[in-house]
């Protein structure tokens, strides 16, 4: 409090030399202490709103490519995100691997967003305001790219994914995958 | 002080009641001594996975333990590549697939085990009648918790003159009405351990209780391990305040 | 009057604010000024103590409810999720179970204080009945919030102390039914108990404020009873009583942490770690030990209309108990005849509870009749009668005098 009273009877700190020290020491520790043990009590509460074990158990997941055929795309559900894997064609990989890096908008070069030129994986939400672009199927709009079309603020992503054009500031984000053989992946 | 001191007791007292009014209906359970007992105690790892194998090879046959995932043995020293394997070798449903269809797949760990019977009736019909319970939390839902079940285990016998078991029925002197539908299960070196440890009939329900006591309380060693931390700082804190209290009160006159 | 009130505080943001809304002012002199009687003892530390717990109960609270499901088919696994799955779920699970015991040993200690001492006479009768319907609130709350789990205690306490409406005649089943949401205990119940135990702390909340503003109109009771009559018999609330009463609740805390720690499970039933099962009734249905005294008058009358109303009597004629209690002398310690029938009454209240928890027969329900007798015969003949034979010991002149001197013994003792 701003206000300092002394409580009748204590005649103020200042007034007794030694006697005060010890006993303003004695003070602050108790309150030190007394603050490290609220601090250290709500780190449980915190903690408890973090991914429980059962979350975290099921943060990778293996996805078997052999199914499908090139031209073809799925949509996998990881970590409750859709993740699209699409088996590209030559003129997509062809597409995605000419363009000039100094037109786009987050340039990155189509062989750092993949592991095999076939296989492109991306999560699927729309880096502008977390939409899901279509695209997946053959009847929906791919936009001016060729790759995916974002329905809510028309953004247009290309054959790696990249954002080409409207709002959406970054590419679709590549999730941490790995080959655990030639047909199937671990995502996560 | 002295109300101070007869409220605490009397408070004492209530709790006490809680405990006694328990107690005084069980059948006297004779008091086995755990590692896992007491302030400092921590669950016997090597017991609790001699347990899992009793688990696997004899209980599972009729009991599920449904809330348990397979990746909680992670907590009694299966590493992630055995807790890999020992899921592989259960099947659990999975699907639908393309075609709608419902299909078994290998297990992962982050799978609970998997149930012996698909629900309670299936459970009553294979067992005469009798549904052997879910052993999840079966340690901490028995008056008498892993007492009670070495108690159970190791306390079939022939019944008494003058008792008249009904058909099915097994005659345990630590159930409370002493007939039970389930047979007298662990026979002596009915499993092989595999750390050489004799597999007698006390070892096995021993150790069968150990691993209970883990699966209903995964993080039982955790809380006690913090227990002690909790209360040493409480102690501290405590002795500061009143040291702080004393000497500002000191002050009055 | 605003421009004198601000020239209180050096922090300008305070001063600014407090003109505006002199909240700061209220707290400095409701916590940081109020004058205490400088003779209370430990015992006054557990309303701070019953404070802290209802705050810890709404956090832990807080906290399972954003992991908590309130459905028939998922609470019971979902409470079972948080124990094995959610970080700390298990320290917050067992602290909200064990919490829910510390806050009515605190509670009880609390009120019995308040008996002892009579805290519940004039000027303080609206500050005792906002205790009395705290407690009642509180009851409803706990018992409430032990269905959520969904275990076999759950179910048939739910069913158990609902049924006891039915007794009523004519409105009771309607009521019961009212209550169920259905023909039995069922999921509609559950849900409707998950957000009335979300929803009556923050009651609870609002009558402690409540509790606290009636209390500091008058000023706190003292072990002696009588007022007090200036700064000598006072000290001001901080930082004197705060860390007397910070102290106490850190030694309560050892106690609950014990609890939590090394023998969670003790006060509760093993039957709730059994799911629901509306088929199958365990052998005995206890209730958890704060009610059991209650449950023991319910038992004791063998009219089932009767049990209901004495048990309900049994919590209502506190209300009236300012008015009960004839005696002008506050504190049993001047009281030298009614201080014996306080602690019969304390014992009374203890076989009751122990009563409550044993099978309800023979010997035992004998006992269980006695000490409801003994009771109502307490609140209703005893204290009205006793306060106008009773002569009371003369009373100190003021607390500093009695402070005093007892200070002047002790120095004499060890001299």
């Amino acid at each position: 409090m701003a206000q300092t009273t002394h409580p009748p009877g204590t005649g103020g700190h200042a007034a007794s030399g030694d006697g005060s020290n010890r006993r303003d020491f004695l003070y602050l520790a108790t309150g030190a202490v007394g603050v490290v043990g609220a601090a250290s009590a709500a780190w449980p509460f915190i903690s408890s709103m973090n991914p429980a074990a059962d979350t975290l158990a099921l943060a990778s997941i293996d996805v078997d490519l052999a199914p499908v055929a090139e031209g073809q795309a799925i949509t996998v559900t990881w970590r409750g995100k859709p993740v699209f894997v699409r088996h590209r064609n030559a003129k997509e990989i062809e597409q995605a691997k000419t363009v000039n890096l100094g037109e786009l908008r987050d340039p990155v070069a189509d062989e750092a967003r993949v592991k095999k030129p076939e296989w492109l994986i991306v999560v699927g939400i729309c880096t502008h305001l977390g939409c899901v672009p279509l695209g997946q199927k053959v009847t929906d709009p791919r936009g001016d790219f060729e790759g995916w079309f974002c329905p809510c603020h028309g953004s247009h992503y290309d054959t790696a994914g990249r954002i080409r054009k409207g709002p959406a500031p970054a590419n679709l984000v590549v999730p941490t995958y790995a080959f655990t053989s030639d047909t199937k992946i671990r995502l996560g | 002080m002295r109300a101070l001191k007869t409220a605490i007791l009397s408070a004492a007292l209530a709790l006490g009641l809680a405990g006694a009014a328990q107690a005084s209906e069980a059948i006297h359970l004779p008091k086995q001594s755990w590692p896992h007992a007491g302030m400092f105690g921590t669950i016997d790892k090597a017991a609790a996975q001699r347990g899992f194998q009793i688990y696997k090879e004899v209980c599972s046959a009729c009991h599920s333990m449904r809330l348990v995932p397979i990746r909680t043995l992670g907590g009694i020293g299966f590493k992630d590549d055995e807790l890999k394997a020992l899921a592989a070798g259960y099947e659990v449903q999975g699907g639908p697939n393309d075609a709608g269809e419902m299909f078994m797949r290998p297990a992962i760990p982050a799978d609970r085990f998997p149930s012996p019977f698909a629900n309670e009736q299936a459970a009553r019909a294979a067992n005469n009648g009798a549904l052997p319970p879910d052993l999840s939390l079966i340690a901490k839902a028995r008056v008498g918790g892993e007492d009670y079940l070495y108690a159970f285990l190791t306390g079939f016998e022939e019944p008494p003159a003058g008792v008249n078991l009904m058909a099915g029925m097994n005659y345990n002197k630590y159930f409370p009405g002493h007939q039970v539908g389930m047979p007298n299960i662990l026979q002596p070196d009915g499993v092989t351990f595999a750390d050489g440890t004799k597999a007698t009939v006390e070892q096995q329900a021993r150790d069968v209780s150990t691993f209970l006591t883990f699966v209903a309380e995964p993080h039982h060693d955790a809380r006690k391990q913090m227990g002690v931390k909790v209360i040493l700082f409480l102690l501290v804190l405590a002795g500061l305040m009143y040291a702080s209290k004393r000497k500002l009160w000191s002050t009055l006159h | 009057m605003a421009q004198a009130q601000a020239s209180k505080f050096k922090n300008p943001v305070v001063n600014w604010i407090d003109s505006r809304l002199p909240i700061f002012t209220m707290l400095d002199h409701e916590y940081n000024h109020y004058p205490m009687p400088r003779n209370v003892n430990y015992l006054w530390a557990f309303g701070a103590i019953a404070g802290i717990m209802l705050v810890i109960m709404i956090a832990t609270g807080l906290f399972l409810a954003m992991q908590y499901s309130s459905h028939t088919s998922l609470a019971f696994d979902s409470v079972e999720r948080i124990m094995r799955d959610v970080n700390y779920g298990w320290l917050l699970r067992y602290v909200h179970a064990n919490g829910a015991s510390m806050f009515f040993i605190a509670v009880y200690i609390h009120m019995f204080r308040g008996l002892y001492y009579g805290s519940y006479k004039a000027p303080r009768e609206i500050l005792w009945i906002l205790g009395v319907i705290i407690f009642l609130v509180m009851m409803g709350t706990a018992f409430m919030g032990y269905v959520l789990p969904w275990g076999q205690m759950s179910f048939w306490g739910a069913t158990v102390i609902t049924n006891l409406f039915s007794a009523f005649p004519i409105v009771g089943d309607p009521i019961v039914t009212l209550l169920w949401g259905g023909f039995s205990v069922d999921n509609p119940t559950l849900n409707r108990f998950f957000a009335l135990h979300f929803l009556l702390p923050f009651v609870l909340l609002g009558l402690v404020i409540l509790h606290t503003a009636a209390l500091h109109v008058c000023g706190s009771n003292n072990p002696l009873g009588i007022d007090a009559k200036g700064p000598q018999d006072t000290v001001p609330f901080n930082p004197y009583v705060t860390l007397k009463d910070g102290f106490a609740v850190v030694m309560f805390l050892i106690v609950f942490a014990f609890f939590v720690f090394f023998m969670p499970n003790y006060l509760g039933h093993p039957d709730n770690y059994i799911p629901a099962n509306p088929l199958v009734t365990p052998a005995h249905i206890v209730p958890e030990w704060y009610f059991l005294p209650f449950y023991a008058i319910l038992r004791a009358i063998p009219d089932k209309l009767g049990g209901v109303i004495a048990m309900f009597g049994s919590i209502a004629l506190l209300l009236a108990l300012p008015w009960l209690d004839t005696s002008k002398v506050r504190s049993c310690k001047f009281r030298p005849i009614y201080r014996q029938f306080f602690w019969i009454l304390a014992i009374d209240a203890l076989v009751l509870g122990y009563a409550g928890a044993m099978p309800a027969e023979g010997s035992w329900l004998l006992i269980a009749r006695i000490g409801t007798f003994y009771y109502f015969f307490h609140f209703l003949v005893l204290l009205p009668v006793l306060g106008k034979l009773e002569r009371p010991l003369p009373l100190p002149n003021s607390i500093s005098e009695a402070v005093l001197k007892g200070a002047h013994a002790k120095s004499m003792e060890k001299a």
